[in-house]
């Protein structure tokens, strides 16, 4: 034994621990005192029972000694020995949290010291000395107050009426805890069964103070065709298990999701990586292939061009196929919200209602890891400045519990995160005011989305006071680059008194930027698409000379700075005059540039390959793609160029 | 990646010789992954002549230099016969240009000699001797260090320590 080495288990370790405490902490969250569950219990108790044994095998004394209490005080609430209140619920949470620290400072190799958590260990020992009451919460989960005993047995042919016992199922999950248990005596074996007949049974414990008309009604569509029994339950302690035969599918109603163990395995991204980077040359192989082809006769080579077109389609799909690995729902990101405003919400003294939609979204990992912090910052300002007190909405006639809706979709080869409230909205006034103040340019004129905009300006904050939540005056315009670094946007829509919506918009991978294509003498380069505001054939009285260096043109009732990337980039040949070039106007960090070209060439996805790993960066360039005939083209950094080329102008 | 950079082997004795203008050169054979021909290269802004720039190797943005202009040789012409020899050295990937590549040679430690000091018009700091084949001389190249070197940034400069992903 003594030859092997444990450390390499550690990562994997470490890792499940962390998935551990994720589980826990959701399910503490999750865990609504008035009505136990014991599944989401049981959940708990298990991710506790879990992280002791690995911490006890790996000799992380001090993290097995701490998850122990833990799993002693939780293993008494499974057991209904105790009673679960909300001061509960909050100091499992601070364990959560400082088991978190204790791991954390044992994966990166600190000494762990024990020393750090004894308040909160004095505190579990104390809350488990003084247990030991088993109040009538826990009896109530034992023996339930009254509830139903469904058996559901279809015919065969209840499929053919169109009906469908899952939605069946579902209904009555809705209508109060529902226990789900599936009879399969009658399933044929697999030779002789008939998919298109109904060969299950179902028996349903329904607690909960529901009508028998209610769950008659349930069954109204499918009485016909199914044997039904409906008695109210006998609020006996331990309900006897019906039969061994009787296999347990749907354990308990809302949380029934698998944790997907067996469906997944653990790759290293750097694998990952490598196969990305190689269906990449593929692509770039197979278009150069297409491109010698065109050359070929079609009627002598139809063989081969039929090859090379299923060749095409092979390699998109596979390109999808492998880009869609690194793709991780989005509830990566959203699953740390309910905590985050679970705290927020009690120190601010507001009701908070967090509804997510969208959460199975996929996007890039890497996308994931990087918008966490400018989410979080939306969310926190949603609920200082957003939400009002209970007291102010009620006043204004609102429900005293404020919803923020965290809500994911895909849209074309984007995805839009939007994060919304119903609070007290933006007000018109008072962000002119503020903005005249900290001498930001702004006039009465301005459209309400420019107004929304001036939140985004540097140094920005509209909260009366700063507040330890948000509002330190590094704000929305941080969040805002943040996502431009990304390549993504962000736009804000509100209404006073009636909430505010941010919505930003993302590219679904780093790796893929959507790009245009501009040519300058022989060479071809690519620019953010999000950073084109437009492109112009300016006319000769549009350009002006300023004070014999600098040249602006004037693009509508702008003077916007004018740059030759053919100088600044000192491409050799001759420099057409501006009015004979194509302008494109950039955009970063609220300064506008007019970059001139020589052609724009088209539009396009590019992959982005790294300059810096062979070669170093270049001012100016954030990287660079291979185009379809193998050649390389640099990537534009327009936010660099502007920031360069500004300060050029401006010294 | 035939060539693991960090297997520098002191004993090695093989040598990829290539010609410049009317001079026979050799490289460490160890540090050379493969050998292609010149091709379509994408200049970069802002460089010195002798980065030529970046070219596409199989997917891997890779810089190229031209070591006739770096070592200061007035002709320097594209044409059919140009060849990139493709190194690998400290995990990195850099294509140099050459007029031609002639073969591999094997060298013993009595046929190398030290490099003669040319007075200060040479640069000879990149060169560790000179191989003697016969009637035929090798100008052996230090190649590391001529990538290390301040104006080439190639590699990062310093004790060899390389920071990279």
């Amino acid at each position: 034994m003594a030859s092997i080495d444990l450390s390499r288990f550690h990562r994997t370790f470490f890792e499940e621990s962390f998935e551990g405490l994720d589980v826990m902490e959701a399910s503490l969250l999750a865990l609504d005192p008035e009505q136990v569950d014991s599944e989401t219990i049981n959940g708990i108790f298990r991710a506790a029972h879990s992280i002791k044994g690995g911490a006890g095998t790996f000799g992380f004394e001090a993290i097995a000694g701490f998850t122990h209490l833990l799993e002693t005080l939780l293993d008494e609430m499974r057991a209904g020995k105790r009673a679960i209140t909300a001061p509960d619920i909050e100091l499992l949470l601070r364990a959560v949290d400082a088991l978190r620290g204790l791991l954390a400072t044992a994966r990166d190799g600190g000494a762990v010291d024990p020393g750090t958590v004894e308040p909160l260990r004095a505190e579990l020992a104390q809350c488990l000395a003084g247990g030991g009451v088993v109040p009538q919460a826990a009896e109530r989960d034992e023996v339930p107050a009254s509830g139903w005993r469904i058996r559901f047995a279809p015919k065969p042919e209840l499929f053919a009426s169109g009906n469908d016992p899952l939605l069946i199922l579902r209904e009555l999950q809705q209508l109060g805890d529902a226990t789900i248990v599936c009879d399969v005596d009658a399933l044929p074996s697999f030779g002789e069964l008939d998919p298109e007949s109904c060969h299950l049974a179902w028996t349903i414990e329904l607690r909960g103070e529901i009508s028998r008309a209610a769950v008659a009604d349930v069954f109204a569509w499918v009485e016909d065709d199914c044997d039904l029994s409906i008695a109210a339950l006998t609020p006996t302690p331990a309900q006897p298990q019906s039969g061994s035969k009787v296999e347990s599918i749907v354990a308990s109603a809302p949380r029934a999701e698998p944790r997907g163990d067996s469906a997944s395995i653990r790759v290293a991204t750097a694998k990952i990586d490598a196969l990305i980077n190689l269906v990449g040359e593929l692509v770039i192989t197979q278009a150069m292939l297409q491109q010698l082809a065109s050359h070929l006769d079609p009627v002598h080579n139809e063989a081969l061009l039929q090859g090379l077109s299923q060749l095409d389609r092979n390699t998109r799909v596979l390109q999808e196929a492998v880009m869609s690995t690194r793709m991780l729902p989005v509830d990566a990101v959203f699953s740390r919200f309910p905590r985050v405003v679970h705290d927020l919400a009690g120190k601010l003294g507001k009701q908070v209602r967090l509804q997510l939609v969208g959460e199975g979204t996929e996007l890039d990992k890497s996308v994931i890891e990087k918008i966490s912090d400018p989410l979080t910052h939306l969310v926190r300002n949603s609920l200082d400045h957003g939400l009002e007190s209970p007291d102010e909405r009620a006043a204004a006639g609102k429900d005293g519990c404020g919803t923020v809706t965290l809500k994911a979709s895909h849209q074309g080869g984007h995805i839009v995160i939007e994060v919304a409230d119903d609070g007290r909205g933006l007000s018109r006034g008072k962000l002119l005011a503020k903005a005249s103040e900290k001498g930001i340019a702004c006039n009465e004129q301005m459209s309400d989305a420019e107004v929304w905009q001036l939140i985004f300006a540097p140094g920005f904050s509209t909260a009366a006071q700063v507040t330890d939540v948000s509002g330190r005056g590094v704000g929305m315009d941080v969040v805002k680059k943040n996502i431009q670094a990304l390549g993504g946007s962000v736009e804000l829509a509100s209404r006073e008194g009636a909430g505010t919506r941010v919505t930003i918009r993302l590219p679904l991978t780093l790796a893929i930027l959507d790009g245009m294509s501009v040519a300058v003498g022989d060479d071809i380069y690519i620019l953010p698409l999000s950073a084109v505001v437009e492109s112009l054939q300016p006319q000769p009285e549009q350009i002006r000379r300023v004070a014999g260096e600098g040249t602006v043109v004037r693009v509508r009732n702008e003077y916007v700075p004018l740059l030759p990337v053919k100088d600044w980039f000192r491409v050799p040949g001759a420099s057409r005059p501006p009015h004979e070039s194509i302008l494109v106007l950039v955009e970063a960090d609220g300064h506008k540039l007019a970059l001139q070209v020589d052609e724009l060439v088209g539009q396009q996805q590019v992959v982005i390959k790294s300059l810096e790993a062979n070669y170093k960066r270049v001012a100016g360039i954030s990287g660079a793609t291979i185009l379809g005939d193998g050649r390389v083209a640099l990537i534009l950094d327009i936010a660099e160029i502007v920031r360069l080329a500004t300060r050029a102008l401006a010294a | 990646m035939n060539a693991s950079a960090e297997a520098v082997n002191a004993e090695s004795s093989e040598f990829l010789t290539f010609t410049l203008g009317a001079e026979e050169y050799g490289v460490d054979i160890l540090k050379v992954q493969e050998i292609r021909r010149y091709d379509t290269v994408t200049r970069i802004p802002d460089t010195p002549d002798f980065i030529k720039g970046v070219v596409n190797l199989r997917g891997t943005i890779v810089p190229v230099i031209d070591l006739r202009q770096k070592l200061k040789f007035e002709r320097a012409e594209y044409d059919a016969f140009t060849v990139m020899i493709i190194l690998n050295i400290a995990k990195r990937v850099v294509g140099m240009v050459v007029d031609s590549v002639s073969d591999v040679m094997q060298l013993s430690a009595e046929q190398i000699r030290p490099a003669p000091e040319f007075g200060a018009s040479v640069d000879t700091r990149f060169i560790t001797g000179l191989g003697a084949i016969d009637d035929r001389m090798l100008i052996l190249v230090d190649i590391e260090k001529l990538l290390r070197s301040p104006d080439m940034a190639l590699l990062p400069a310093a004790d060899g320590s390389v920071t990279q992903h």
